[in-house]
């Protein structure tokens, strides 16, 4: 095992180039979506918003090992706070993007604080606690976030005051694809970093690293705030581009769809949250336009599918195939 | 005193009726380590089947409840087989996600065949009738639901500590490996097990229909409750259950007559907090892995 591992550093590119070229993949596919769904725009956006989310939740189960039902209490932080900041005369959007991933941030620390108290079962349920808290108090708190009509109404400042946020959507789909690929290119080097291994390391065996004398509580909730942070900033693209804020961004079932999504690539991967996140929000377009029941038949029955024939995700699954052609063997020593 | 006299008694009626439903949920969950978020498509299943029994086959109540629980686990039977066995020793999150998978299709699947309407059950006149106590009168239907509640309770502790199938149980629970050597056909208790759970959650689901009416998103809206339920009780333990449907159904109830306009909003407070001050639910086993 560890000379095939070995070998196989040896033989895959340097990590550096690998980032790079995952980049160049997703500004790519990115583009390509500009040049042929012209007419798509506002959809792709809200796909690029989603996938902020689906990596932020990537960082949690798929680093830190916490399964999380509530994940979009932490993009409907943002989402909110951008909105209300806009609405209250802050319109530059880098400004309202910070401002969102601020409250995620913030939002990821409470929540964290209150999720890592438990383990398992009871944990999962804080998480689902929280987001149904967090969208009875959305819903209550009308005379600030517009209750159950929602905020609507925030016109951002053009970019760079030059680029408006028109009825095209092409500057906001621009803008999102930008912060996309920085916020990916970060979290690379984040999840490489000693802070990701270790995270990485309480998931795989959390006896081990405590014995190391590390205390995991901080750990965690450091992730939790970064999480929260690209959640955050998730959740301002959406209310800039779509100058609307509705319930249904701190909602269980954007949560839920986003550990689908996250399931669907792959987890641990990053990149796996944006392949899952493609894939399900495209065919979501596509058949739950049709009929919403049968759409939920058919992402039950690719659940079910997954969990038997491909616990590791389409990511995993690729690699595994990419391993057997190069004949590297298909395990890469995770 | 009317009024606190009437949310009393509905609280406790409905609490019965979610502890129903719930404690098969924290039996599988206690006893067999299975996160089965499918558990209201269950009683929801069971909910239909009691339904069409009785408004279009024209069957009796008690026929009803019979056919729903028997229906409801030929369905689920082959589902064990064929698709928890798989997921008795892997990872919380992919039982998870599987049960989620099967909730999806129980749900679409459900609203194919049935329409998105409301289903009712008709309610024999005995019950539907107001029964009078002396020094109030209230439905007959609640005190049924209090007395399959109590009912329930006391057979399954009586089930679990007093039987040879409950030793057996325990057995197979406490270590599978020895159980076995012993000749404990573990595959069996498993299945029987899993059975009694999703029988006790149709007869829940067909009981508890006059608070938590049956429509195919059933399965959805009250997966998060039975959850809550059963973690804030603690996993396996029937006492816990009791107690935590008790709490949660008077907060529920309660937050529901005297603040509507908060919605669940107390309701989950009151999760965080219980589950913040006991991380192991209210009554939860120590988890002993063999």
């Amino acid at each position: 095992m560890a000379e095939a591992s070995i070998r196989n550093a040896a033989t895959r590119p340097a990590p550096l180039l690998r980032d790079l070229l995952a980049l160049a993949l997703v500004a790519l596919g990115g583009l390509a979506g500009y040049l042929l769904f012209p007419d798509n725009l506002a959809f792709l956006t809200r796909l690029i918003s989603v996938a902020l989310l689906v990596l932020s939740l990537d960082l949690v189960v798929g680093y830190c090992g916490i399964a999380s039902l509530g994940q979009a209490s932490l993009y409907g932080a943002g989402a909110y706070a951008a909105g209300i900041a806009c609405l209250n005369g802050v319109t530059e959007p880098f400004l309202l993007v910070l401002i969102g991933a601020a409250a995620g941030a913030v939002t990821g620390l409470l929540m964290g604080a209150v999720m890592l108290r438990a383990h398992g079962l009871p944990q999962l349920v804080l998480s689902i606690a929280i987001v149904q808290l967090l969208h009875e108090a959305a819903n209550k708190a009308s005379w600030l976030t517009g209750g159950s009509d929602g905020l609507s109404g925030m016109i951002p400042a053009p970019l760079f005051g030059v680029f408006e946020f028109d009825l095209w959507g092409r500057s906001a789909y621009l803008f999102g694809l930008g912060l996309l690929l920085v916020v990916f290119a970060i979290l690379r080097l984040i999840v490489r970093s000693p802070f990701g291994m270790l995270c990485r390391g309480l998931k795989e065996d959390p006896l081990r690293i405590s014995a190391l004398g590390i205390y995991a509580f901080p750990v965690l909730l450091k992730m939790f705030v970064i999480s929260g942070a690209v959640a955050g900033t998730g959740g301002a693209l959406a209310a800039i581009a779509t100058q609307v804020v509705g319930l249904d961004s701190v909602s269980f079932e954007l949560s839920a769809n986003a550990l689908v999504m996250l399931v669907l690539g792959g987890i641990g991967h990053l990149y796996g949250a944006l392949i899952g996140t493609v894939i399900f929000m495209a065919l979501e377009h596509v058949v739950a336009a049709a009929n919403p029941f049968h759409w939920m038949t058919l992402v039950g029955a690719v659940l079910i599918a997954i969990v038997l024939f491909a616990p590791r995700g389409l990511s995993g699954t690729l690699d595994q195939f990419a391993g057997l052609l190069t004949r590297q063997g298909g395990r890469t020593g995770r | 005193m009317q009024t606190a006299l009437s949310i009393t008694l509905d609280a406790f009626a409905y609490g019965m009726a979610l502890f129903i439903i719930c404690i098969g949920l924290s039996l599988t969950m206690g006893l067999m380590r299975v996160v089965n978020l499918a558990h209201g498509a269950f009683a929801m299943i069971g909910g239909y089947i009691a339904s069409y029994a009785t408004r279009n086959l024209g069957l009796g109540y008690g026929f009803g409840i019979v056919l729903a629980m028997i229906g409801t686990v030929l369905i689920a039977l082959p589902l064990e087989r064929l698709l928890y066995r798989r997921i008795y020793d892997r990872s919380e999150l992919s039982q998870v996600l599987m049960t989620i998978g099967i909730t999806f299709c129980v749900i679409g699947i459900t609203n194919y065949i049935f329409g998105p309407t409301l289903k009712t059950i008709t309610l024999p006149p005995e019950l539907a009738q107001p029964i009078d106590l002396g020094f109030r009168s209230i439905a007959g239907h609640r005190i049924f639901v209090i007395v399959s509640g109590l009912v329930v309770a006391g057979g399954l502790w009586f089930l679990i500590e007093r039987t040879g199938f409950g030793i057996h149980l325990r057995a197979a629970v406490e270590n599978v490996g020895m159980a076995r050597a012993l000749g404990i056909r573990t595959e069996i208790i498993y299945a029987a097990s899993f059975a009694l759970a999703i029988a006790l959650s149709a007869f829940g689901g067909v009981v508890g229909a006059e608070f938590l009416p049956i429509e195919p998103y059933y399965a959805l809206r009250y997966m998060v409750t039975f959850l809550v339920v059963v973690s804030v009780g603690g996993a396996g333990s029937i006492l816990g259950a009791l107690a935590a449907c008790l709490l949660l159904g008077a907060i529920d109830v309660t937050g529901r007559y005297l603040m509507p306009d908060f919605g669940n909003f107390f309701f989950y407070l009151a999760v965080i907090l219980v589950v913040c001050a006991f991380p192991r639910g209210l009554m939860g086993r120590v988890k002993s892995h063999g």
